[in-house]
């Protein structure tokens, strides 16, 4: 058959009943809408959300001192883990997807940091020089802890700029010398830091050189290392192995979670992610039972149009309408009216989404909602194969009509 | 033309059976005009509908010009009423949406007949029934009468070898009729073998042969 014809037929049908049709549509064209807008603002969320990831470092792994919960090879619980240099270089050497990776000291007590007559009390910490990435440090002037620091045992720090505010009248430190704890040091750069205000009150100095100031010259307090790329997966068989390798160099069992305190970041990034999948799933059960309820609009509106029609079906069938051309007319009525109503959805709830990205500022809670090539496909096929389903049965029921008792006087 | 041999249909109506056929033979031959005369309930729509391929026998055969109709799909029945049947009812069955012109076009739709070509076929018979200055009206815009005439026009327009007609006068007043009549006489006259189911014996009386029907059989046939 003349698909054009076909055509034809369907749009005459069509505007015949107009308002039935302009029900239809608007049903269905909602379903769709809601669809595609809840999904695509479940992106924007989940953006959100992973935007604020970005500020630190999503795949580092953070490794701290504990005391043993289990008896282990004769040895009783309540020992304190501590570590050294050694267990450093071992990580560093030994572990698979470690990519960037620093030890902290941490400098104990009052430290007071003077300069000229000013002073006040600071954090301050040993550092490695890939410190830098891990904590998002930012540079504002001059430069980082480096290698030759570490091997030199430079008398070098990095001041946060909160310290500089508290300490130099004039904002130009570089050069100056520092006063911790009595011991000077020379200021070599400054630093600025998005993600906390209290990074800003830090000051960075070679791990080397603090375990030599403070006579623990092999002593760590904590050590963090990123994966790279690496998945979930090998980050987190990654930190299992640091648990092995730990647990062998210092004598407890492997299964003593706080013997060695492990943090895996992408854990909390993973949890975040997992939510959002559930809500994608969600959003996608309900937008679908939105457009289940469309669907079935259009196939109440189809059997009572087949209701309608049926002494006109009647005429069809005895002037020589096959029973399949009846069936292929009621089915294509039905997909074109969701297939239309579909895409009036799909592009209004598209331009909504355009609109919502353009005038919406960035936040926390909404970024970018969007959504992708993936669903325009799949709600193309979803109109067309619940649009057939719509038509399927009142089709089934019209090329089953009797044009004898369709056409009795009525 | 027409060959029925021992036809008989029964239908149920609540508990009982009815048989509307109980056996009937019937030969009618090419160009003939026949009228089937009968009361209410004597079996002659049963007949009509059996002719027109729109029901079957419980038994007999049906030959309609040469093709023994039986065991036919529903798509094939479709197929042979559109090319060898046309149709003329009572109530005239137009499709009320449609415009006179398109109504009179459907058959071919159904013969993939290109749109173009198809309506102006229809436009040459609307013209055969006197209504082209009708085309573009709808049927509801249409008097009984012209309703008819565009509904034979439907009919005539695949040619088909047999024109049934169900009471085709009788929503019609009778200056109408005649018109219809005559309208009947002339597609008769260029070779078309007409049935027309009627209960009115002026109606009858306009034709060749009359066939009356009474409790399912055939009770008398005359030929005029």
């Amino acid at each position: 058959m003349n698909v054009f014809d076909s055509l034809f037929e369907i749009s005459e049908s069509l505007r015949t009943h107009k308002t039935r049709t302009v029900l239809a549509v608007l049903t269905v064209a909602w379903g769709i809408f809601m669809l595609v807008l809840l999904l695509g603002a479940g992106r924007g969320l989940q953006n959100g959300v992973e935007l604020q990831f970005k500020d630190d470092a999503v795949n580092s792994i953070r490794i701290y001192g504990g005391k043993t919960t289990i008896d282990y090879k004769g040895l009783p619980r309540g020992r304190s883990i501590r570590y050294e240099n050694e267990d450093y270089e071992q990580i560093r050497s030994n572990i698979e997807h470690v990519d960037k990776i620093s030890a902290r000291y941490y400098v104990g007590g009052d430290s007071t940091v003077r300069y000229g007559k000013q002073q006040a009390a600071f954090d301050i910490r040993g550092v490695h020089p890939d410190h830098l990435y891990l904590e998002k440090t930012v540079l504002s002037a001059g430069r980082y802890i480096n290698e030759n620091d570490l091997t030199e045992r430079r008398k070098v720090a990095v001041v946060g700029a909160k310290v500089v505010e508290r300490l130099f009248e004039q904002p130009a430190p570089l050069g100056k010398m520092i006063a911790i704890n009595g011991i000077s040091y020379q200021v070599v750069g400054v630093f600025t830091d998005d993600g906390s205000q209290d990074e800003e009150e830090t000051v960075y100095l070679p791990i080397t050189t603090a375990q030599l100031v403070y006579a623990e010259p092999v002593r760590l307090h904590q050590m963090t290392y990123t994966v790279g790329d690496a998945t979930y997966q090998q980050s987190k068989e990654s930190e299992q192995q640091v648990r092995e390798l730990l647990a062998q160099r210092k004598n407890f069992s492997p299964n003593d979670q706080r013997a060695a305190r492990i943090y895996n970041n992408l854990d909390e990034y993973k949890k975040v992610t997992d939510l959002f999948y559930w809500v994608r799933v969600f959003v996608a059960v309900v937008g679908v039972g939105t457009v289940l309820t469309g669907v079935l609009a259009v196939s109440n509106i189809m059997v009572i149009s087949v209701a309608e029609r049926r002494r006109e079906i009647g005429i069809r069938k005895a002037i020589g309408a096959t029973p399949g051309s009846i069936t292929r007319l009621i089915v294509l009525e039905s997909v074109i009216v969701t297939v239309i109503a579909g895409y009036i959805g799909l592009i209004s709830s598209l331009g909504l989404l355009e609109l919502l990205k353009a005038t919406v500022p960035e936040n926390e809670y909404m970024y970018q909602p969007d959504v992708n090539t993936f669903v325009v496909v799949a709600v193309t096929l979803l109109v067309i194969v619940s649009g057939t389903l719509a038509g399927y049965l009142p089709a089934r029921r019209a090329a089953a009509i009797d044009p004898v008792q369709a056409l009795q006087p009525s | 033309m027409i060959e029925l041999k021992s036809i008989a249909k029964s239908y149920a109506m609540g508990e009982h059976q009815v048989r509307a056929l109980v056996g009937t033979d019937l030969f009618i031959g090419a160009g003939e005009f026949v009228a089937i005369q009968g009361s209410s309930g004597s079996g002659k729509s049963t007949l009509l509908n059996i002719l027109g391929i729109l029901d079957s026998p419980d038994s007999g055969t049906y030959t309609l010009d040469g093709n023994l109709i039986a065991n036919l799909s529903a798509r094939d029945a479709a197929r042979y009423r559109n090319r060898f049947i046309g149709f003329v009812f009572q109530s005239f069955n137009l499709i009320h949406h449609k415009s006179a012109l398109d109504n009179v076009a459907l058959p071919l739709y159904y013969q993939n007949v290109s749109r173009r070509k198809r309506h102006k076929i229809a436009m040459e018979y609307l013209e055969r029934v006197g209504l082209a200055d009708r085309a573009t009206h709808k049927p509801s815009e249409l008097s009984g009468g012209q309703s008819q005439r565009v509904a034979i026009a439907r009919a005539l327009i695949t040619q088909p070898a047999l024109l049934l007609a169900d009471e085709p006068t009788g929503a019609l007043d009778t200056q109408t009729g005649e018109q219809i009549m005559s309208l009947f006489r002339d597609v008769n006259a260029q070779g078309m073998t007409v049935v027309l189911v009627t209960h009115e014996r002026e109606i009858a009386e306009q034709t060749q042969r009359i066939i009356q029907l009474r409790d399912g059989d055939i009770i008398r046939d005359e030929r005029l």
